[in-house]
This record gives C-alpha cells, sequence and structure tokens, in this order.
C-alpha cells in the first residue's frame, strides 16, 4: 500500500494537478463569495456583521484539520520510516498557518463590532494564538535543521505537543467562560445554524479546502525537485 | 443598491476589510509558493544543461526528473 505513496508515483499527479485545482478554487470561491456576501441573509441580532462568519469558521476549521493532519503524518513517518511522510506534512503547513492567521485577524475584526474589543485574552481566542505560535516553530524548525533524521525528530515532537492544544480549542467555549460563542455546527448532533447560512459556510470551506490542496500540491512539488536538484549534483 | 452592498448597515468596513484580508493573504501566498516553484525549476533546468550526455541519460531515466523535464517549457 505504501508503495503508492512513492514520490515518483505521487509526483505524476501533483505535477499536473495544480491549474485544475486552482481553475475549481476560483469557481468555488466566486460562488461562496456570491453566496456570502450578497445572497446569504443578515442575521436577527448581529447584522450584517455575521458575513464574517464565512471567512473566520473555514479559516479556523481548516487550521486545525491541517494540524492535525500534520501530526498524524508526522508520527506515521515515525511509526513506517517513511520520508514522504514528513514532506507531505511540512508542504501542508504553510497554508494551515495562512488559516490560524486567518481567523485570528478576522476574528480580531469580527470582535470589535460584536464584543466591543479587538482582542480579548480569552480561552478559544489564546489557544488559537498558541496553534498559530506551534505552526511557526515547526516551520522554523524545518530551515534551522539541516540534519534530516534531526529535523523529522524535532518536527514530530512539537506537533505532539502542539496537537495537545487542539481539543483545547475545541472545547475552550465549554470549559470556560469565553466571550467566544459554542459551536454553531455539529456533525454529531442538530446544527443550531439555519440551512441560508450554512449553505454559503459550505462552500466557503469547500473553497478554503481548495487553496490549502493548490497550495500543498506546488509546495510540494517544489519540495521535490529541491530534492532532485540535490540528486543531480551527486551524479 | 451598491451603497447598501458596501455599507452594509454600518459593518460595511469590517465585513470588507476581513473578506479583502483573506483574499491579499491567499494572493500572497500563492505568489511566494509559485516563486520558490519556479526558482527550484528553473535551478533543476540549469543544473541539467550543464551535465554531460551520459550523466543527463540516467537523470532522464527517473521518473520525476523526467516528469519535470517534461513540465519546463525551455526544455
Amino acid at each position: 500500500m505504501l508503495k503508492i505513496l512513492k514520490p515518483s508515483k505521487i509526483f505524476l499527479f501533483t505535477s499536473k494537478a495544480p491549474k485544475y485545482v486552482l481553475l475549481l478554487f476560483i469557481l468555488v470561491f466566486s460562488i461562496g463569495l456570491l453566496e456570502a456576501l450578497i445572497l446569504s441573509p443578515e442575521d436577527y441580532k448581529q447584522s450584517h456583521s455575521v458575513r464574517i462568519m464565512y471567512v473566520h469558521v473555514p479559516a479556523a476549521w481548516i487550521s486545525l484539520g491541517i494540524f492535525s493532519s500534520i501530526t498524524i503524518l508526522s508520527l506515521s513517518g515515525y511509526i513506517f520510516k517513511n520520508k514522504n511522510f514528513f514532506l507531505i506534512a511540512k508542504s501542508l503547513a504553510p497554508s494551515g498557518l495562512l488559516f490560524n492567521i486567518i481567523a485570528l485577524v478576522t476574528g480580531s475584526i469580527w470582535g470589535k463590532p460584536t464584543w466591543g474589543t479587538w482582542w480579548a485574552w480569552d480561552a478559544r481566542i489564546t489557544s488559537m494564538l498558541i496553534l498559530a505560535i506551534f505552526y511557526l516553530i515547526y516551520l522554523i524548525a524545518w530551515r534551522i535543521y539541516q540534519n534530516k533524521e534531526l529535523v523529522f525528530k524535532i518536527t514530530t515532537i512539537i506537533t505532539i505537543f502542539g496537537i495537545i492544544n487542539v481539543p483545547i480549542i475545541k472545547y475552550s467555549v465549554e470549559w470556560w467562560n469565553t466571550l467566544h460563542q459554542p459551536a454553531s455546527v455539529n456533525i454529531l448532533s442538530k446544527s443550531s445554524i439555519h440551512s441560508s447560512m450554512l449553505f454559503p459556510l459550505i462552500i466557503m470551506t469547500a473553497a478554503f479546502a481548495l487553496f490549502s490542496v493548490l497550495i500543498f500540491l506546488m509546495k510540494y512539488n517544489t519540495e521535490l525537485i529541491k530534492i532532485k536538484n540535490k540528486g543531480l549534483d551527486r551524479l | 443598491m451598491i451603497i447598501e452592498i458596501l455599507h452594509m448597515d454600518g459593518y460595511g468596513l469590517y465585513v470588507w476589510s476581513s473578506f479583502s484580508f483573506t483574499m491579499i493573504s491567499f494572493f500572497i501566498l500563492y505568489l511566494v509558493i509559485k516563486k520558490q516553484f519556479v526558482k527550484e525549476r528553473d535551478k533543476f533546468v540549469t543544473k541539467y544543461g550543464t551535465l554531460n550526455s551520459k550523466k543527463a541519460e540516467i537523470a532522464r531515466s527517473q521518473t520525476i526528473n523526467k516528469e519535470i523535464l517534461s513540465n519546463t517549457q525551455s526544455i
């Protein structure tokens, strides 16, 4: 099964995929923007400021999802002794960090009209900031350490510590009294969000996911070419 | 209609700045990653160009190298 995950097999797909993913992203994102900014209704309490949710929530979801994936990939890389897992994890990190920053910044902008402040040292916001710090440390580690075995070990340790923060982010609104509202969308139970708002949210999430796939593919291709560049030196 | 969409009952500044920040961030990250990709690919092509015919043949026999070169129009 792991043979399918060989870089040479993957590259045949990843080298051609970005242009199609980019086109699909532009299409889905355009529909999402139309829905989020014009067609979706305003909220009875928050009025038009609720539209910030359509960028804030998908960004937060995807940054959490990417960090969890990075952790699983790093651990799998260690267990199966597969360097490609580390390469995939490394390639996912830039978009994960970007979505984390977007979630923090748009959350801060949303906080001003809703809570009357740009920032609060609230459990949810602070734990999201900590996640951004973990993303930064993870990416810096890849830049600092040149020794492969060492960087694999260090980045795996960073993700293990970082993943502890993920359930804290998820349940922070239930464990502590926070300014942040509880989750409106639940997979296992009934969502409290109306379908007229859920639809644009799903479309924007799909668009953001496509963007992270696009960045991942481009970054992964870059990393593989970098390795091949070193290979040419050894010929 | 357009004024209404822009103003959004006084929330326009917050909504539009959030969406603008997101789109600008997307654009910047895309450009940065694209630049890194082009730089590495060009480096590969330049290095490949300096190889003698025997080494070039060995390099070209590898799937990834072949794919990189086939996706490069300058080759």
